[in-house]
Formats: structure tokens, C-alpha cells, sequence
């Protein structure tokens, strides 16, 4: 199954182009932009029908306003975002309302994500009445029933409050939520990051089980490499608000291309017994998403630093596994590893 | 139809509202937590409340006796607890037999426990009465603030822009203004009854408890359910409806009852200026001003409406402050 | 000939609760030479940063350490007058907390913060105080370290703050640091900066580092010994190779095997059926009992005791006792 094969037979279900969403810092009496902070800067990618993409990165990279700004729950500047087909950004927000039920979003903290005023009942059936699924109230509570059995918690507590499940059982009950509308794509934003090791597993199988069951598409967001390497089959690396490498799980995970990809990779604590990480490659702190450095964005930090890094932002250049956004893949640098003949 | 059939009618369907909201609130387990919290730290105090309402609901009710038998004014059920006509002709000591001045001997000699005032009524009665005002004021101006401030506030919070800063404007040009002059003039323009002080005082009291709901709306707004409604496609007015409002409701429980007391005060002042509400106790502490400085000194009056005064404030706002620890979400997710 | 820093013996921490007090902590025993690195591992609500606080006597209200014996470098920690734990706390052993954002006061500058450390412990002048403040934040790489002491915390990232929060833990020179999840806030690439800078400070000044965390990678990479704490309870024990290369409790073999990172792609991962008991309502006998894969007879009824195994590991197991005895 070959990346370039997959590509020619499936459309992808979702396809993001050039996406930038920036938020802006309000100076002065009359409160205009003084600045703007680039949580997201131009990133495109696409996922295919039923797969799952993994967009990871450390705190501050963007994932988390991509994912919200495929939904516009944030609005963003530019780019476009095609879902089967349709460019959601496009449309006047008023049409947004049917395609709501095709992509959904499970948050990272259960606590927060569910109101804890509403029992767990109304909580997941609130989708369905707004879509008008189910004809009428007692159908929707076998709906909400059927799901939540299927998330694995007993239906006979659906009149009970959130905060008298698990922190687990909490995050079922979003899924099962994002579920009662019949989504076609889901996207996890850290959903599993405020778990327990042993409650993740619950979840994480349950998001397989949901997939293959369902053929629902992921949009993972995460900075857990473990659970990428598990459960994706693509993955996208995220700086700064830029995606500086993507590829296929495995084969970016065997020979990272870009120095920060390794450096993430390399700054995982290993879990064999007999060997150990070496010492931290990267030095210093992420820029300020307000105030990105200079031509590429991760130079301040990169051990492969060259002087053109300084000035040229660079472009996603093709790689073996999938693409990279750093002048050693670049086929026209001389300096890149010395293996291409200028 | 007389006046006193409207208040009974009321009267009847604030009871039975409150019976229903009693009712549906028990199902929550939530406030029936707190409900139970609220008893076990502050009986004494709820005690004092409740005693005060069932003098308040007592005054409130009223009916005319059958033709021929008795007096033809309504009387309410509190005046009934007393004998008819239990007036003097003017000031006597508590538990005295005889008049204050001059000495002639009572209509009720001993019967006056507190005493009477310039006109010869009895400062108990005067001063139990005193609380169907008081909780008028606090219960009827906070369902006018509270209604208003909310929406003004939740609109301001969620919607933000354009409807944010008219708000915001209108919240600090009312705080500018002198609230007291405020109150006055509206009075004044709206006329000296009961329901029109209350209007004033709503009108004018509902900002704070305004800016209050729109910080709570911008923080409600951004959080996890909030941005999961919106992703399910639940339009903006049910999601204010749902899962905003019934999450400000322990804000404005908390609030209501410390706005209850100062409302409550504030009255007293204006009835100093002579805008308030008959019966009410600081109207009786007005008109008890000048006896103060007669010889042999008058004092019944003012301690009585002084005392009843007091003895609201000090429960309610225990109450309010326990209700405050109880309601605060902290503390909601520790026990739960 | 190392000398034993942290002896702790039969540590019971209490919480009240709706039936009486319930022991979060419940007869933990650890020890700790100088040099030495133990991790506590367990997951939300085992109890591990109680045992963490109990052992400088900063367990909140209205929890109270009911039991035990706690002795750092010498010192028995719960009978000691109140200046001479004071003194004790920051000199003999110090504490790292896992927020940094909350640990340090937004209003002083963290030179400030770290002066005042300092100067608790010692005896000197602001000016030296103050170098040796600047000394510190080098040793724990913090860049530019003069002109950082006048920094506020929330001009610092946050591997920053956790470096200063160390820089103000070491001050007093201790002989133990014990660090409550001092990464799990972090960035990853900041995480393995925190983490190569504990494993350099110790093997500078041989200070004995007891790492409370969740993070199964994080013990492979600092721990020399490894204690896993399960309700309350200590049920595995040993060094770093021996619980993570060949657990032997069926607690400890199910998070292993529940780590995404150790599995193959696309199989399930194993899971710990059911969730963690909370305290109060630990099950009968074997508190594991209702999820373990290995429950027999026993179990439900009789609260296992230790099973020693080799090199020093131990496990508290039925199946394990029964293992061993054949």
C-alpha cells in the first residue's frame, strides 16, 4: 500500500490549503492590532477517508488552532479547507449548521468538555435534537442508550451527572456525544492527554474499534510520539505554526528528515531497559508565536544551522517519506548531507 | 376589584411558584446538596429568615370581614393576631396602663408590649408589619433587577462587539451617576407607591450584578462544553439558554441574597428623605427622629424599628455569606 | 559506602472521609543512599505525592500522617521541633513541585526568590547572596544568569521556571531533592533538558533524588530503583532493570503492556480493565484484585504481604508468592 497509490484511487475526504489563522494583539485607546500572533501559518494537508493523520507538536506549535479552525469554532484569515469537496471557509456561517454534523471534536480535558449542570442524557442527545435525528424524545434515549453502551459505559447511568463518572468515562461520553451525530471525521484534540496510562488504553482501543467499525476519519492532535506511532498512519510535525515535515508513520518515525522532527524524536524518554536516550540535542526555548524568528522559524534552535536558514524561510521540499520544510531536503543545497550531486 | 384581592391573588401565585421551583430544584441533586450544606451551617440564621417571610406572607393576605360583623377595612391575618382597634391616642411606654402624657389610662392598659407611637398605634404590630415591606423591597426590585441585569449582561458577554460596548457604556454612565439623586428623581417621575420605588430601585440596582454576569459570560464562553455545543451546531440563543445561564445560576443565588439587604438599607434612606414606603421600618425610624430628644426620652420606637431592621440584615447576610462559601464552584467540584 | 539519606518506615498519611479517616498513604516503605536516584511510580490518586509531602511534614488539612517513622540524613523528620524542621527543609532534603507557574511568587522578581533561600539556610550578606544566586542559575543552565535573577516568573518560559525552581531547591545544598512531577507541565524537548540537568546535578554533588511521576519512560531514563504505588499501597519494588525489564506484579506488567509506545501497530493495546478504586472504597483483600487478569482464590480475602524476589526486587502478590513457592 504505497503512499502514491492510495493517493491516485481515494479522493481525500479532507484537503487543507494554505490555512492561517492569526489572533490579534489589541494597543491602544482605540484597540487595534499592534501585532499578530501566527498560531497558524499557512499549513496544508490532507487526510483520506477513514485513515488518521497525526498533527503533533509542543505547546504553542498551532495544532490545537488548526483543529479548531477546521470547524471555526476560530475563524480563520485565509486558506481554504475542503471537506468531501466542499471549501468549509467559503461558506456564510449560516450554512455551516448541517455540515456540523459531519465533523465533530473531542477535547482534551472531560471535565471541562461537559456541562455540569446537564445529565449525561441530555448531554449526548443534544446533538441529535438539534439535527433532528430520531423522531421524536424517547427514540433519541434509546439512541443515547445504544451509544453509550457502545463507548462501554452502563446506559442505566445515563441520568447521572459528569462529575460522578471517571475521568475515563467522561471522555467516552464525548465520544460518545461526537458520535450520536453521525460524523464522518473526528477531531481529537490532545483527547487522550489528561488520562491515566491504563485508562488511555481504554480510549485509545476504543478510537480503533470506532475506525474500523465505523470508517471514521481522524484528525489526531497530540504531543504524545507513543500514541502517534500507535495509532497513525500519517503524521505532521508542527513549529511554530508551520508544519515542517509530514509523511507516513513509520517511515518518518525510522529516518526523521527535518533537525526538529529528530530532536522530538530524539528528546522521547525510551522505555528499553538497556538503552538509554542520549543528551538533549536542541537548545533554548520556543520564540514567542507573536514574533516568529526570521527566515526558518526553528534556526535559533537548529544544531544543522546554515547562514541561508537565517534569512530564507524555506519551502516544503519533497522527501522519501513525504515532504519537509528545510534546506537539507532541498535537491539544490549544495550542503545538504553531500549526497546529491550538485 | 379592591386592591387587597389583587395582593391576595399574588400573594397566592408567588406561593405556588415557589412551591413549583421548591419542587423542580429538589430533583437536582446539586441544590439539594446545597440546600442540605445551608441548613446544617446556619439554622439559627435560616430560622430568623424564615420567621420574617411568615410574617411577610401573614401581612400579606388580608380579607373584609362579612357585613355587619366587624370592621369594614381588609385586615390581614397578621392584624387579626391582634385585637380590633387596638389603637391608644397617643404615646405610651411598653407594658404600660396609662398614657405617656397627662397619665389618662389606656383602652388596652399592659397590652402594648413594645408601647405606642404619636398616633397611638401599637409599635409590635407597626414593627412586625414592618417586614412584608422589607421583603417586598428585596424580593420584588431583585426580580426586576435580576432579570435585567442578566440579560444585559449574558447579551454583552457572549455576543461581544458593537452590543458589548453600548453595555459597557450604559453600565458606566449608571455607575456615574449619583445613585442616591438617581433614585430621587425617579421616584419623583414615577410617583411615591411601593411598586414604583421598587421599579426605581431595579432600574438602578441591576448594573453591578450586570458586570458580574458578562465576566462570568466571557469566561463561560470559551470553555470546553461551550465550544463543543457550538461544534455539535447548537444555535447561539440555546446555547445562552442551556449551558451559560443555568451555570450563572449560583451567581445570582449569591447575589440575590446580598443585594436583598442592601436593598433593604437603602430603603431605610430613602424613607429618611421621605420617599420610601409607608409602614416600612426606616419610616418608622424617621418619624421616631425627633423623639429622641424629648424629655423624658421616647425610645421604644426607633429600637423597635431599629431592632427588626437589624435582626433581617444580620440573618440574611449570614445566610448569604454561608450560601456564598456553598455555591462557590470550587467547592461544588470538591464535593462532588 | 554511601549513606543512607531517606529511611522511611510504615508511613500511614490519613484523609477524612464519609466513613472516618482513610489511610491515601497505607504503610509505605522506602529508602534512599546518597547518590542514589528511586522513582515512585503510580498513576492519579495512589498516593505517590502524599508520601512525597508527608516526608517534610507538608501533608495539607486536614490530612494528617497518622503513623510511621521518616528519618532524612540522620534527622527523625516527625518528631522534630518545629525550627529544627524548618531548618531541615531545604538543607537536609528540598522539594520541586510540578507546576511551575504556581510554585513561584508572581510578585518577586526569582532572584529574589532564590536570595530568600538562601539566606534562610545561611548566613550572608545580600551581595553574596546574590552571587551565589547567579552561580546557581548557571549551574542549572540558565542562560545569562545575571540579568535573569531580576527577571519575573512570568517572563520566563517554562522550562525556565522549573530551572529556577530547582536553582531555589539546591540553595540550601540538600542531600535529597524530591521532585513531584517536576516535567509533566513541560514540552517534551524542555522535559529532557529538566531531565539531563537532574542527572547532571547529582552526579556533580551526589545528591539523592526520589522522582515522583506517571511517566514509565522518564523512570527508565533517571531512576536507579523503581517503587510502584498502587491505592495507597507499595506493590512492586526494585531496581530500574529488574520492575521494567521483568515485572513481576500484574499491576505493574499491565501499564507496561498498556504503553502505546511498547506496542506493535495497529493490535490492541492491553488494558487494565475498570478504573482506580478511590480511596475509602479500596476493594476487600488485594486491592488490584477486581481488574487483575491473575485473581484467584486468595485474592478478595487476604491483603497479600511481601514476596522477596531476586536482586532486591519484591512484589506484594498472590499469584507472584504462589509463583515462587513452586
Amino acid at each position: 500500500m504505497s503512499a502514491a497509490a492510495t493517493r491516485a484511487d481515494v479522493a481525500p475526504i479532507l484537503r487543507v490549503e494554505g490555512l492561517r489563522t492569526w489572533f490579534p494583539v489589541l494597543a491602544g485607546i482605540f484597540q487595534r492590532p499592534a501585532a499578530w500572533v501566527r498560531a497558524v501559518d499557512d499549513v496544508s494537508f490532507e487526510i483520506e477517508a477513514g485513515r488518521t493523520l497525526a498533527l503533533v507538536g509542543e505547546s504553542g506549535c498551532g495544532k490545537t488552532t488548526v483543529g479548531r479552525s477546521l470547524l471555526r469554532l476560530v475563524e480563520p484569515q485565509a486558506g481554504r479547507v475542503f471537506f468531501e469537496g466542499q471549501d468549509l471557509l467559503a461558506l456564510p456561517r449560516a450554512a455551516l449548521r448541517p455540515l456540523r454534523r459531519r465533523l465533530q471534536i473531542v477535547f482534551q480535558d472531560p471535565m471541562a468538555s461537559l456541562d455540569p449542570r446537564m445529565r449525561v442524557r441530555d448531554l449526548v442527545a443534544e446533538g441529535m435534537q438539534v439535527h433532528g435525528i430520531g423522531s421524536d424524545e424517547a427514540e433519541r434515549t434509546e439512541r443515547v442508550a445504544q451509544l453509550l453502551a457502545r463507548v462501554q459505559i452502563d446506559p442505566r447511568h445515563m441520568a447521572r451527572y459528569p462529575h460522578e463518572f471517571s475521568g475515563g468515562q467522561r471522555q467516552r461520553v464525548c465520544i460518545a456525544r461526537a458520535l450520536a451525530v453521525e460524523p464522518r471525521l473526528l477531531v481529537c484534540d490532545e483527547a487522550t492527554s489528561a488520562l491515566d496510562v491504563s485508562i488511555q488504553s481504554q480510549v485509545l482501543n476504543l478510537l480503533r474499534d470506532l475506525q474500523q467499525e465505523l470508517g471514521l476519519t481522524y484528525l489526531f492532535i497530540t504531543h504524545d510520539l507513543g500514541v502517534v506511532r500507535y495509532l497513525a498512519d500519517r503524521v505532521a510535525v508542527m513549529y511554530l505554526g508551520q508544519i515542517v515535515e509530514q509523511g507516513e508513520t513509520e517511515a518518518l518515525f525510522r529516518a526523521p528528515q527535518h533537525p526538529y522532527t529528530q530532536a522530538l524524536l530524539a528528546a522521547v524518554p525510551s522505555l528499553d531497559p538497556v538503552r538509554r536516550r542520549a543528551a538533549a540535542t536542541v537548545r533554548g526555548d520556543v520564540p514567542s508565536p507573536a514574533a516568529p524568528p526570521p527566515g526558518c522559524r526553528f534556526h535559533t534552535r537548529c544544531p544543522r544551522i546554515f547562514d541561508r536558514c537565517r534569512v530564507e524561510p524555506p519551502a516544503a521540499y519533497a522527501t522519501p517519506t513525504g515532504e519537509s520544510r528545510c534546506f537539507l531536503s532541498d535537491p539544490t543545497e549544495p550542503r545538504a548531507r553531500g549526497e546529491r550531486a550538485s | 376589584m379592591p386592591l387587597h384581592i389583587w395582593i391576595n391573588g399574588a400573594v397566592a401565585l408567588f406561593v405556588l411558584g415557589a412551591a413549583v421551583a421548591t419542587w423542580r430544584l429538589r430533583r437536582n441533586a446539586l441544590w439539594r446538596e446545597a440546600g442540605r450544606e445551608l441548613w446544617r451551617r446556619r439554622p439559627l440564621a435560616l430560622a430568623f429568615v424564615a420567621l420574617y417571610s411568615a410574617l411577610a406572607l401573614c401581612d400579606s393576605i388580608s380579607w373584609i370581614d362579612a357585613e355587619g360583623t366587624g370592621v369594614r377595612e381588609p385586615r390581614s391575618l397578621l392584624v387579626r393576631a391582634f385585637p380590633v382597634d387596638f389603637q391608644e391616642a397617643s404615646y405610651s411606654a411598653p407594658l404600660a396602663d396609662v398614657e405617656f402624657y397627662g397619665g389618662q389610662p389606656l383602652q388596652h392598659p399592659g397590652a402594648h408590649w413594645l408601647g405606642t407611637d404619636i398616633l397611638g398605634r401599637d409599635v409590635l404590630l407597626q414593627a412586625l408589619r414592618g417586614a412584608r415591606v422589607a421583603l417586598l423591597v428585596g424580593g420584588l426590585t431583585s426580580l426586576i433587577a435580576i432579570p435585567l441585569a442578566l440579560l444585559f449582561g449574558v447579551a454583552a458577554g457572549y455576543r461581544g462587539g458593537w452590543l458589548d460596548d453600548l453595555v459597557l457604556f450604559l453600565i458606566s454612565v449608571l455607575f456615574a451617576m449619583p445613585g442616591l439623586l438617581l433614585l430621587i428623581a425617579l421616584i419623583m417621575a414615577l410617583g411615591r407607591g411601593p411598586v414604583q420605588v421598587c421599579v426605581a430601585l431595579g432600574v438602578t440596582g441591576w448594573v453591578s450584578f450586570a458586570r458580574l454576569a458578562r465576566g462570568e459570560t466571557l469566561k463561560l464562553r470559551e470553555l470546553d462544553y461551550v465550544q463543543a455545543a457550538r461544534a455539535l451546531g447548537v444555535s447561539e440563543l440555546r446555547i445562552i439558554v442551556r449551558h451559560v445561564v443555568p451555570n450563572l445560576m449560583h451567581l445570582v443565588v449569591i447575589t440575590f441574597v446580598l443585594m436583598f439587604s442592601s436593598l433593604v438599607l437603602t430603603e431605610a434612606v430613602l424613607a429618611w428623605l421621605g420617599l420610601g414606603i409607608d409602614g416600612s421600618w426606616g419610616q418608622m425610624i424617621d418619624r421616631a427622629r425627633d423623639e429622641l430628644s424629648r424629655d423624658p426620652i421616647i425610645w421604644w420606637n426607633l429600637t423597635a424599628a431599629s431592632a427588626a431592621l437589624f435582626g433581617l440584615i444580620l440573618a440574611v447576610n449570614l445566610v448569604g455569606d454561608a450560601v456564598r462559601d456553598i455555591l462557590d464552584p470550587r467547592t461544588l467540584r470538591e464535593r462532588a | 559506602m554511601s549513606e543512607r539519606v531517606l529511611e522511611v518506615e510504615g508511613l500511614v498519611v490519613t484523609f477524612p472521609g464519609d466513613t472516618g479517616r482513610t489511610a491515601v498513604v497505607d504503610h509505605v516503605d522506602l529508602t534512599l543512599d546518597a547518590g542514589e536516584a528511586l522513582a515512585l511510580v503510580g498513576e492519579s490518586g495512589c498516593g505517590k505525592s502524599m508520601t512525597a509531602l508527608s516526608l517534610l511534614r507538608l501533608v495539607p488539612k486536614p490530612g494528617r500522617i497518622e503513623a510511621g517513622r521518616i528519618q532524612i540524613a540522620g534527622q527523625d523528620v516527625l518528631t522534630l521541633p518545629i525550627p529544627a524542621l524548618r531548618s531541615l527543609r531545604g538543607r537536609g532534603a528540598a522539594m520541586v513541585f510540578q507546576e511551575p507557574m504556581t510554585s513561584l511568587n508572581p510578585v518577586l522578581t526569582v532572584g529574589a526568590q532564590v536570595v530568600e533561600a538562601i539566606r534562610l539556610h545561611e548566613r550572608v550578606g545580600a551581595n553574596a547572596a546574590r552571587r551565589r544566586a547567579a552561580e546557581l542559575f548557571a549551574h542549572v543552565g540558565i542562560p545569562d544568569p545575571e540579568a535573569r535573577l531580576d527577571a519575573y516568573p512570568h517572563q520566563l518560559s517554562g522550562g525556565m521556571k522549573q530551572r529556577a525552581m530547582i536553582a531555589i531547591a539546591l540553595a540550601a545544598r540538600p542531600k535529597l531533592l524530591i521532585a513531584d512531577e517536576p516535567t509533566t507541565a513541560l514540552d517534551v524537548t524542555i522535559q529532557a533538558q529538566i531531565l539531563d540537568l537532574l542527572r547532571d546535578l547529582r552526579r556533580d554533588s551526589g545528591m539523592a533524588l526520589l522522582l515522583i511521576t506517571h511517566d514509565l519512560g522518564i523512570v527508565n531514563e533517571v531512576a536507579d530503583r523503581v517503587a510502584v504505588m498502587y491505592a495507597g499501597q507499595l506493590v512492586e519494588t526494585g531496581s530500574r532493570e529488574l520492575v521494567l525489564g521483568a515485572a513481576r506484579h500484574p499491576y505493574t506488567q499491565g501499564l507496561l503492556r498498556s504503553i502505546p509506545a511498547l506496542a506493535p501497530r495497529g493490535a490492541r493495546l492491553s488494558e487494565i480493565p475498570g478504573s482506580v478504586p478511590s480511596a475509602g472504597a479500596w476493594p476487600s483483600g488485594c486491592r488490584f484484585h477486581p481488574r487483575c487478569p491473575r485473581a484467584f482464590e486468595p485474592c478478595p480475602r487476604i491483603d497479600p504481604g511481601w514476596t522477596e524476589l531476586r536482586a532486591g526486587q519484591r512484589a506484594r502478590c498472590h499469584a507472584v508468592a504462589k509463583e515462587e513457592a513452586s
